[in-house]
């Protein structure tokens, strides 16, 4: 780390005051850990303060979720688990978030190796690239309602082409949600592997290719070990953003049924029934969740190299 | 989904780009003419995207000029009424301005509170530094309805549920924590000698900061800034659980506009605030692409020789 380097001349400036200070210092403790502070009181403040507050809010059930539950104070957690229509969101969520991840960043690692080179008309792509990210999840729910629907284009020109022969039914259900969540989440994890890739040193790659290795053992023993980690970060940061679809799965879906997933249940229960404290039981087993998934994913990568080279996350 | 089958190939064709990214290196007629197929499905993957991604663009902008459109390829009429209708409303000139108040008075917070953290978490060690390091990890990686629900609780119960306070409070909360993952590596690379020969030289912290920090973290502070503000400005759920009538931002208003309760707006409505989302999100990023580049913040070694 590169505090270690500075850190001599650190002491070296505080040795003529008074020796607690020094000691202090010594420890890595002095005046500069105050730029510290603002994150520390605005994290605290704004976050863990909430979040132990909406934990303590779901041992305080209502009482109208004791009477129809039981369970006492944890008669939240006793509907969340017994209650089919609420559990079962945990499974639709997953259903929905793991392929399309998934898929964005496989898809991601073809595109960024084909497109790292130099070619003309890169800028341009990667500024279209850019232009999803900027959409939102609400504009993406409206383009493909219109364009993906029933009367849509897609529909009209499969239909004109007789590759059909009733328009076939893409939005208001399960796929709806899920070609929103690769619109919108394939630019980022293909921004982000690319950049990964351009981390790796070239010269191991060509290193490879000199002693004889073929494109496929240069990728598979070279530059996938070393893109592993940045894609394992790729792919925790797409499955955080299509875990907690809320206006998709609300707006393409079928929100009802198949994309009944934990962020609308939980917004169900906070802003139309104002059940709060069910509301944080939902939204916290839902960080609970998405942790576990993330944790599983880092254990994984830590088994990988991450050395000085190469596209680390 | 044709992209999916391009995903075990198209490592194949990699000698080409390979080689073109280093002209010296290159064998005479090494690049042969003909494409492989590994490139062509890699093309037409994206193909696809575009031709989704462009459909949905340009259905939305025929949808928000056009009148009666529904069994034809095109609208039977077209009209520029339903920019005029949706502008009046749903009172968008305030909408747009609360926009840009949230979305700005967010970066600049996000970035006073942020810098000056990730300074200390790029060149100190101090005792319980991978306990901080990890506080400020977690808002980014849990999912914002998890802390949204409970924190929108709180500012509700605090009498400030509907307010800008709190959407502008309630964006931060993410944002804060982004600035300073994205600045921390940027400052790591900066080479801390640097500092150190100025501090040798006499110059106090406050000088080191304004004239020898400063300058070298202008790249990084913009491009945080940028992704924030795009974030910002998109940001949807957060939004949506505390903000209220005379507080919605944009998407939000548009959120509304497409559920409100006894059936949603006239389509073309919707469709022409969504145009007009759009055409601010390009504004930002035109003017914003002008002066950085946001991926500089994590590519950093061999920038230069790309583009």
């Amino acid at each position: 780390m590169s505090a270690t380097l500075e850190k001599p001349a650190d002491t070296a400036a505080k040795r003529s005051t008074a020796s607690l200070s020094h000691r202090l210092a010594e420890r890595g403790i002095d005046a500069r850990l105050w730029m510290l502070l603002p994150a520390l009181v605005f994290i605290v403040a704004l976050f863990i303060y909430p979040f132990a507050y909406g934990i303590g809010l779901t041992v305080q059930p209502l009482d109208r979720t004791v009477d129809a539950w039981g369970g006492g104070i944890f008669a939240n957690y006793v509907q969340f688990f017994n209650d089919p229509f609420i559990f079962d969101s945990i499974w639709l969520t997953m259903r929905l978030a793991l392929p399309a991840a998934l898929f964005n960043v496989l898809v991601s690692i073809p595109l960024a190796f084909k497109l790292r080179g130099k070619f003309r008309g890169k800028r341009l792509m990667s500024t279209l690239l850019v232009l999803p990210i900027t959409l939102g999840t609400v504009l993406t729910a409206q383009g493909l309602l219109i364009f993906a629907g029933r009367q849509g284009w897609l529909n009209r020109f499969l239909l004109d082409m007789n590759l059909i022969d009733q328009p076939l039914q893409l939005v208001n259900n399960y796929l709806g949600v899920m070609f929103s969540l690769i619109i919108s989440g394939f630019p980022f994890a293909f921004l982000l592997v690319s950049s990964y890739l351009s981390g790796i040193d070239p010269s191991l790659e060509a290193a490879a290719k000199t002693l004889g290795a073929n494109w496929r053992q240069r990728f598979i023993r070279v530059t996938l070990p070393l893109l592993a980690p940045g894609l394992a970060t790729t792919f925790i940061l797409t499955f955080v953003l299509a875990f907690s679809v809320f206006p998709s799965a609300r707006l393409v879906g079928d929100p009802g049924g198949s994309t009944r997933v934990m962020a609308l249940m939980a917004y169900r229960a906070f802003g139309e029934q104002q059940n709060y404290s069910m509301a944080s039981t939902i939204a916290i087993v839902m960080g609970v969740v998405e942790l576990l998934v993330i944790a599983i994913v880092l254990l994984g990568r830590s088994f990988l190299y991450k050395g000085s080279t190469g596209g680390k996350g | 989904m044709s992209e999916s089958a391009t995903a075990a190939r198209a490592p194949g064709s990699r000698k080409r780009t390979d080689t073109a990214s280093r002209r010296t290196d290159r064998a005479p007629g090494q690049r042969s003419l003909a494409a492989s197929p590994g490139t062509w499905l890699v093309w037409a993957g994206i193909a696809a995207f575009f031709i989704f991604l462009f459909g949905i663009l340009i259905s939305v902008f025929v949808d928000s000029v056009g009148k009666s459109w529904f069994t034809t390829w095109l609208p039977l009429e077209y009209t520029t009424d339903w920019y005029g209708e949706s502008w009046e409303r749903f009172e968008l000139a305030h909408v747009i301005g609360v926009t840009l108040i949230v979305s700005f008075s967010v970066v600049a917070i996000s970035i006073l509170i942020g810098v000056p953290a990730s300074y200390v978490l790029a060149r100190r060690d101090f005792p319980f530094k991978r306990v901080v390091t990890a506080l400020f990890l977690l808002p980014v990686l849990i999912p914002p309805i998890t802390f949204g629900i409970p924190l929108a609780t709180v500012m509700y119960n605090f009498g400030l549920g509907r307010s800008l306070i709190a959407v502008i409070l309630v964006n931060l909360v993410p944002s804060v924590p982004f600035v300073i993952i994205t600045m921390t590596p940027f400052i790591e690379q900066i080479n801390p000698t640097i500092e150190n020969a100025a501090r040798m030289c006499g110059a106090g912290m406050r000088h080191v900061f304004v004239r020898i920090l400063g300058p070298l973290l202008v790249p990084g502070i913009l491009a945080a800034a940028i992704l924030v503000l795009v974030r910002t400005v998109g940001m949807f759920e957060l939004t949506f659980l505390v903000s209220g009538p005379g507080s919605d931002t944009l998407v939000v208003a548009i959120y509304r506009a497409m559920t409100s309760a006894g059936g949603a707006e006239p389509r073309p409505l919707v469709s022409s605030m969504a145009v007009m989302y759009t055409v601010m999100m390009l504004v930002i990023l035109i003017i914003a692409l002008r002066f950085v580049n946001p991926t500089q913040l994590v590519a950093r070694v061999r920038d230069s020789d790309d583009d």
